[in-house]
């Protein structure tokens, strides 16, 4: 069994812990012990880079000295905000000598740079890809959307990391769990993201847009991998009924539960009862 | 022993700013061998030669060192008054104290002390120059034209007017390029292969011009006025001495599902073509690689069919080699195509087109014979959508370049639509509207307010198809940034204009530089806007950077002029900075000891040998010669050369020592 670093990030010990029970879930039965990196804290998020940009840094910057400090090469942070915060900190920083050594201070722990960090996706791209076809126990046939949503591909400068318009690694792996991915328009547009809260009409005209252009499409499912595309696109659902003047029932799962219902790891385990919208798939 | 001359500029400010001149001259004075020195606020000026001049008679100097600007700026300057004034203009040289020293520092004792160090370099340098004399060199009244769009027909027309002989090479079968795709063009709306059409049965018949379709530049060797170039004239497999192009061959031709180039793909061609109706050569050649008897050895139809048996499967490439005075370059561009945009769907939405492919829909002599129809079921779209800058300024694509063109033709596409799709609306998404040029601007208020064209001003995010309609999402940026979504029917894209696909090889091929963009550079881009950096080789059309047909004329005219400029006399001169094999008495000859390093160093094959023979022609020595008609004087035969027979005139190894010693010892 190998061990890889593991970030949770808030979202994942509260509104989305079925993405956490589910990353840990495939993750073992790939052979992946996930450690979380110990005294983690907030990646800081959209709040802190709009505020202060020391801040902004200084936060993501405490998380990889940790993880430094306990040896980990590599990190798997599931959440696409904290994705994308951690690597574009570690970018800015590793182009910012004079920035590294203030930040370095300011967290009063040494920083080197030098953690990989990966999403999900990523982590499934280099640990699971060659062992999912041996591990299927039961093909997740079904037409399937995947979401990739803003932030898990871009900034592309940065992330260098598949399509910026039309990614493909989510596609990739969910036709080896024996989906049919759809060629759909939606894969990178904006769901609203943080106006989850504030703004709900917006976030349901805008996943409402994603969700129903999925739905004409045919999909039976909606995969994502990101746990604010996850509660607009589920969570949000009256809202996006309202714009979209339908119901719609198509579930909205992240690509761990997928992979996990195909390894027949149990539903629990895998957190599909904690959704909005009723996951009837199996 | 020298008398030397010490003329220190001012440069008005430039250099006196910072380096105190006065003492710079001071101290030349009473530099060893220095017979004269003189400070003086702008050197170059009429009244600053004339006392360089002066200063030459009265002093009988037999050296002047000039320490001013970069000699890249004034050396032909003071040359040619010590020349004026009887000395040999050689033995002038520049110390350059502007560039190298009062632009780079502050003003300070060092920068001074510096002037003077280089000052003195020059002086020791002086010392050693010996009289030289420029090369005279014949020049063959020949040039060769690269490229047969409209830029290298209105070159080659130019060139051959002026009554020299010019070889056109096309790398296609038939001359015309792009300008023979287009369908009308702006401002004034004539039809673009009326206008041309013409002019490419001139070059056919011009008898100062021959003709090489179908053939590209192998190599090129030489220098200005004694290039020899290598064309490739690739099989055409039919004889043109016997094709009377009636067109049975292509009627019958099996393979039909060839894209044409010429009609941007929109339409099929077959496998042996003419690329369109009024091609010049209007005769066909055969595209072995898609061909059936070529694949498979078996077909043989157009032979069966051709009534002057013109049709001969075993002709071969041929190599011919051409002695050309001059080059000009006139290889075009191209634009990229619809697939390299992710955000408008990779090119795999049939009714997203390139502006190019609109043209061909829009001509006459297109598929749809000039009816707008769109490409996946030929409907006439009732709603065009035309995206500017698809690709061009935009750093993220790596185009941060403005392709120039785009933003006329697109008004010219969208008035076209309009014309002839009354009912039909069209919009055109732009960031800013560049319409610079002679009734360029009034055209565009056309577009926008007789044929009511909707500008919206801002960026498409994004095309998608839904229910068969294209979905065009996109911020109109003088409403606030609102998102305007548009269902159409068709989508232009303005592509950016790029370089030529292997316009890289073509340049080292030609010993000329590119920009980043792989645009062919320019020697200045003010002021040799047509002259390469490779004496002999000019420029013009859109091979150096995006324009329109105008532009394109204006510079290919340009450089027929310097073509014709430099055929106007029998034999040029050249700078005798080159290199020279030492001689001397027998029974040595030369200390060269005939080991050939400085052949195989040589990049420019200046490198011969010579055999020193006896009375009865026995071979005594086989010693290196330079051949001063080729050597450019890089100087990398004296670096290789083990017995330091080799020397550069005018930077010998002498020199460069004692400007080095100069400075240690100063």
């Amino acid at each position: 069994m190998m061990t890889l670093g593991f970030y949770p990030g808030c979202s994942l010990t509260g509104s989305s812990r079925e993405y956490a029970e589910s990353v840990v879930a495939i993750s073992e039965a790939i052979g992946i012990e996930l450690k979380q990196i110990p005294d983690w804290n907030c990646c800081g998020a959209t709040a802190a880079h709009n505020l202060d940009k020391e801040l902004s840094l200084s936060l993501p910057a405490r998380i990889l000295a940790l993880a430094e400090k306990e040896g980990m090469e590599e990190i798997v942070v599931p959440c696409a905000a904290c994705y994308s915060r951690l690597t574009v900190a570690q970018h800015e920083l590793n182009h910012d000598e004079e920035m590294k050594t203030k930040v370095s201070s300011i967290i009063n722990m040494p920083y080197k740079g030098t953690v990989r960090i990966m999403n999900v996706i990523q982590m499934l791209q280099k640990y699971a890809v060659d062992k999912l076809t041996d591990l299927i126990k039961k093909p997740f046939e079904y037409k399937a959307a995947c979401y990739y949503g803003c932030l898990l591909v871009r900034p592309h400068e940065i992330l260098q990391f598949d399509r910026v318009e039309n990614p493909q690694t989510m596609d990739v792996i969910m036709s080896q769990i024996g989906a049919k991915p759809l060629d759909w328009a939606f894969k990178t547009e904006c769901c609203g993201a943080g106006f989850s809260v504030s703004q709900t009409k917006i976030v349901g005209k805008l996943s409402g847009k994603i969700v129903g252009d999925a739905v004409d499409r045919g999909a039976d499912v909606i995969i994502v991998a990101c746990p604010m595309c996850h509660s607009n696109l589920d969570m949000r659902r009256p809202q996006i009924e309202t714009y979209l003047q339908r119901k719609v029932q198509t579930p909205v799962i992240y690509i761990t539960q997928a992979i996990g219902l195909a390894l027949g790891i149990s539903r629990e385990k895998l957190g599909l009862q904690r959704h909005f919208v009723p996951v009837k798939i199996s | 022993m020298s008398r030397i001359g010490v003329f220190v500029c001012h440069c008005g400010e430039n250099i006196s700013a910072t380096v105190d001149v006065e003492k710079v001259a001071q101290v030349a004075g009473e530099m060893g061998d220095v017979a004269f020195s003189l400070d003086y606020k702008y050197m170059c000026s009429e009244p600053g030669q004339a006392l360089v001049q002066q200063a030459i008679k009265d002093h009988n100097l037999t050296g002047v060192v000039v320490s001013a600007c970069s000699p890249r700026m004034h050396e032909p300057t003071f040359r040619k008054a010590s020349a004026d004034a009887g000395l040999n203009p050689y033995m002038c040289e520049m110390a350059n104290i502007r560039e190298h020293c009062s632009w780079v520092h502050e003003r300070s004792e060092e920068t001074t002390e510096k002037a003077i160090d280089l000052v003195r370099m020059m002086v020791e340098k002086v010392k050693y120059d010996k009289p030289l004399e420029p090369i005279k060199v014949p020049i063959t009244k020949t040039a060769l034209v690269i490229g047969g769009g409209i830029a290298g027909i209105q070159t080659s027309l130019d060139i051959a007017n002026c009554g020299h002989k010019v070889i056109l090479v096309e790398k296609e079968p038939s001359i015309g390029g792009h300008m023979a795709q287009l369908s009308e063009t702006f401002p004034t709306l004539d039809c673009s292969q009326c206008i041309l059409s013409p002019r490419m049965v001139e070059v056919a018949q011009h008898p100062n011009i021959t003709l090489m379709t179908y053939s590209e530049l192998e190599s090129l060797e030489g220098y200005i006025g004694n290039f020899t170039a290598k064309i490739r004239k690739k099989a055409k497999s039919v004889d043109h001495s016997k094709c009377t192009g009636c067109g049975d061959c292509w009627n019958k031709c099996p393979s039909k599902k060839i894209p044409s180039e010429f009609n941007a793909g929109l339409e099929n061609r077959t496998a042996i073509y003419t690329p369109f109706p009024q091609a010049v050569p209007n005769k066909p050649v055969i595209d072995k690689a898609n061909c059936t008897y070529y694949k498979t050895g078996k077909c043989k139809i157009c032979e069966k069919f051709c009534k002057a048996g013109a049709i001969e499967y075993d002709l071969e490439d041929e190599i011919v080699e051409i002695p050309v005075g001059a080059l000009v370059i006139t290889t075009g561009f191209q634009v990229k195509g619809t697939d390299f945009f992710p955000e408008y769907g990779y090119g795999q939405y049939k009714d997203v087109i390139t502006g190019l492919q609109f043209e061909r829909l829009a001509s006459a002599s297109g598929p749809t014979l000039g009816e707008i129809r769109r490409p996946s079921d030929g409907k006439v779209p009732e709603k065009i959508v035309f995206i500017a800058c698809a690709g061009s300024r935009d750093e993220a694509k790596g185009i941060p370049y403005c392709s120039k063109i785009c933003c006329m033709y697109t008004a010219k596409h969208a008035m076209l639509y309009q014309h002839k799709v009354h009912t039909g609306k069209s919009y055109v998404f732009y960031m800013d509207i560049r319409s610079g040029g002679k009734n360029y601007e009034e055209f565009v208020r056309r577009a926008i307010e007789e044929d009511k064209v909707n500008y919206v001003r801002g960026r498409v995010s994004t095309v998608y198809e839904k229910n068969g309609k294209l979905i065009v999402k996109g911020a109109d940026t003088l409403m606030g940034g609102q998102p305007v979504e548009i269902e159409a029917d068709m989508v232009v894209l303005a592509t950016a204009s790029v370089s030529r696909c292997g316009s890289e090889d073509l340049a080292q091929k030609l010993h000329i530089s590119y920009d980043a963009y792989k645009f062919f550079a320019e020697a200045h881009p003010k002021l040799k806007p047509v002259e390469t950096n490779t004496a002999g080789i000019f420029l013009a059309g859109a091979c150096q950077a995006p324009k329109d047909i105008p532009e394109s004329v204006s510079m290919a005219s340009g450089a027929a002029v310097k073509v014709a400029g430099l055929f106007s006399k029998d034999e040029m001169s050249r700078e005798p900075i080159i290199a020279v094999v030492n001689r001397m008495a027998p029974p040595q000859f030369s200390s060269c000891v005939g080991c050939f390093l400085c052949q195989t160093a040589c990049p420019y094959n200046a490198i011969e040998r010579e055999e020193i023979k006896d009375r009865n022609g026995n071979v005594l020595k086989t010693l290196a010669k330079v051949n001063p008609g080729l050597c450019q004087g890089c100087g990398t035969c004296v670096a290789f050369c083990r017995t330091k027979s080799i020397d550069i005139q005018g930077f010998t190894n002498e020199q460069m020592y004692s400007e080095v010693m100069a400075l240690l010892n100063a």
